[in-house]
């Protein structure tokens, strides 16, 4: 309960000091921290007003719609969208699921075709690989080497048939932006939804849904400062786009989405929203100080290193780096002091390295030597010091003793040689 | 995922990182894997005139379970004969180190690039060293 009471007391100011010291986080695509006065707002709902929000007869319910409603229009402030428009899930995952599926089934009469993006998260590759399965025809869009997407394939894409185009706002691994306006623009005109995965770009740039003509959107808290297992779903209603529900029962949500909402955490996500707001603008700029700081001192300590991704369309607080002839796993182990993640195949399961670095044409040599590093709201000078410090040691050590390394500085050519692949 | 100590050991204080001469009469080269598939090891003997392996050494590209796989062979192999380094199997690389199941693929290629070096440095006794093969990979 003490540290608690620490945590929650101290204001938020960016230095980090609630945290252990190592490692240093540096995996803020992979989740962020719940800010303290983002936890400070939800603790009363755990306890004191503990009421169900869909109760109608008594106080403690009144009181929990109340926080309920509330945290529903700073979502929707954070979009410039009316609070109406805003349906509580559990996660950007629901929220994909939810949109992809609640529209393709709803107009799975009159319309059978959905446009995404071969770079997108898997939840919104597997809802259309689930789609297909059920009969839709579905387009996976390329991407150039910068990430982004060719409006002009896209225009060609489109389809009297097309009922829907899923086009994420932010990558998750790169953290490069789509043009979200312009394909919004392409959409309402063919009179197609445009529905975008914002959970990497909520709170992080600048969104408007009506600007951006966007018809749905998705939204994570734990990506924004706010607790996990809560995300929203933004559902235009001029003009009125149209979804079957995927979970049934009490009709909660407008019928989109049944469910005992859970207060504690629409407070969570609600004020995660709220702060993103206020402090949007002065934080990219701090995070992209950092960000270039970082990307700078990398690149003067070591050659050959390449930026996956297009460095000025992109979110301040990402860098996805390739250290060539290093393979990524083994560097994450020679820097135990940081938390970061790997495009290479050895951090998971599958052989493959990751999809969204070939998607944009990265050699899979070169894929399995990137690190994505990701910054966020307490990262702080100091650490990306420490970080560029750690890191380059890292790499220079494993040069050493990397037989591809040693190939280059010969001058042969790697790609001569025929290799075994295994 | 948790490795063992001595896997990190052989990750932090490789032993043996190095390169002979690939030409050189008494050095056999193997040269495995792919850099396409995330892991390349090169393992070198060097072969003394009593027909046991004087020294190893290695470089690899791969994750921290590659380089230590490598690390180890080239301890072990030391100071046995072509015929005793051949018997070392993949499994007892991977016992040895406690290898997670994801990661025995490193160990078969620790084992291949024993063989490999072993048949490069034979291949250079009979044909009179044509030290070509650290140009190309073995299997």
């Amino acid at each position: 309960m003490n540290t608690m009471n620490t945590q929650t007391t101290t204001p938020t100011n960016g230095n980090g000091e609630n945290r252990p010291r190592l490692p240093i986080y540096l995996d803020y695509q992979a989740t962020t921290p719940c800010d303290p006065r983002v936890v400070e707002a939800m603790l009363p709902y755990f306890t004191q007003h503990f009421g169900n929000p869909h109760s109608r007869n008594h106080a403690y319910g009144w009181e929990a719609e109340e926080a309920v409603e509330k945290a529903r229009k700073q979502i929707a402030d954070l979009i410039g969208a009316d609070e109406k428009e805003i349906i509580f899930t559990s996660g950007a995952t629901e929220s994909n699921n939810l949109a992809l599926k609640g529209v393709a089934h709803f107009q799975k009469d009159r319309k059978d075709h959905i446009i995404t993006v071969a770079t997108e998260h898997k939840c919104v590759l597997d809802s259309c690989r689930h789609l297909e399965l059920e009969g839709f025809k579905v387009t996976y869009l390329p991407v150039q080497q910068n990430g982004l997407i060719d409006l002009e394939q896209l225009k060609a894409a489109i389809t009297d048939r097309t009922a829907i185009v899923s086009v994420m706002a932010v990558n998750n691994e790169i953290g490069v932006i789509q043009p979200l306006a312009e394909i919004g623009e392409i959409c309402r005109a063919r009179k197609v939804y445009f529905h975008t995965d914002a959970a990497q770009a909520a709170g992080k740039i600048p969104l408007d849904v009506d600007a951006m003509k966007i018809d749905l959107m998705s939204i994570s808290g734990h990506k924004i400062y706010g607790p996990k297992g809560i995300g929203a779903l933004y559902v235009r209603r001029k003009p009125r786009v149209r979804l079957e529900a995927l979970i049934h029962g009490g009709g909660q949500e407008r019928g989109f989405r049944s469910g005992t909402l859970p207060t504690p955490l629409c407070v969570g996500l609600g004020e995660a929203c709220a702060i993103a707001h206020r402090e949007m603008g002065q934080e990219a700029e701090r995070l992209k100080t950092l960000r270039d700081r970082m990307y700078k001192a990398l690149k003067e300590k070591l050659p050959d290193i390449f930026l996956n991704g297009d460095l000025d369309k992109r979110i301040p607080g990402n860098l996805n780096v390739s250290f060539a002839y290093v393979e990524g796993e083994g560097l994450m182990m020679g820097i135990k002091e940081l938390a970061v993640s790997s495009g290479s195949a050895c951090t998971s399961a599958s052989l493959e390295p990751s999809y969204v670095l070939r998607a944009l044409g990265v050699e899979e040599e070169l894929a399995h030597t990137s690190l994505r590093i990701g910054l966020g709201r307490f990262t702080t000078e100091s650490e990306v010091d420490f970080a560029v410090e750690h890191i380059v040691q890292a790499v220079n050590r494993l040069r050493e003793m990397s037989p591809l390394w040693e190939m280059a500085q010969e001058g042969i050519d790697i790609k001569s040689i025929q290799w075994a692949e295994h | 995922m948790a490795y063992s100590d001595k896997l990190l050991d052989h990750y932090d204080n490789p032993r043996n990182i190095g390169s002979f001469g690939k030409n050189e009469a008494d050095v056999g080269t193997g040269l495995v894997g792919a850099p396409a598939c995330g892991d390349v090891m090169k393992l070198q003997i060097k072969v003394g005139a009593d027909g046991r392996i004087a020294d190893a050494k290695f470089k690899t590209f791969g994750c921290g379970s590659a380089i230590a796989s490598s690390s180890l062979a080239t301890e072990w192999v030391k100071g046995k004969t072509l015929e005793e380094a051949e018997k070392i199997k993949n499994t007892e690389i991977a016992q040895h180190l406690s290898l997670p199941p994801v990661k025995i693929h490193c160990s078969v290629l620790a084992e291949d690039a024993i063989k490999a070096a072993i048949k490069d440095f034979r291949e250079k006794q009979t044909d009179g060293a044509s030290g070509k093969a650290g140009d190309k990979a073995a299997e």
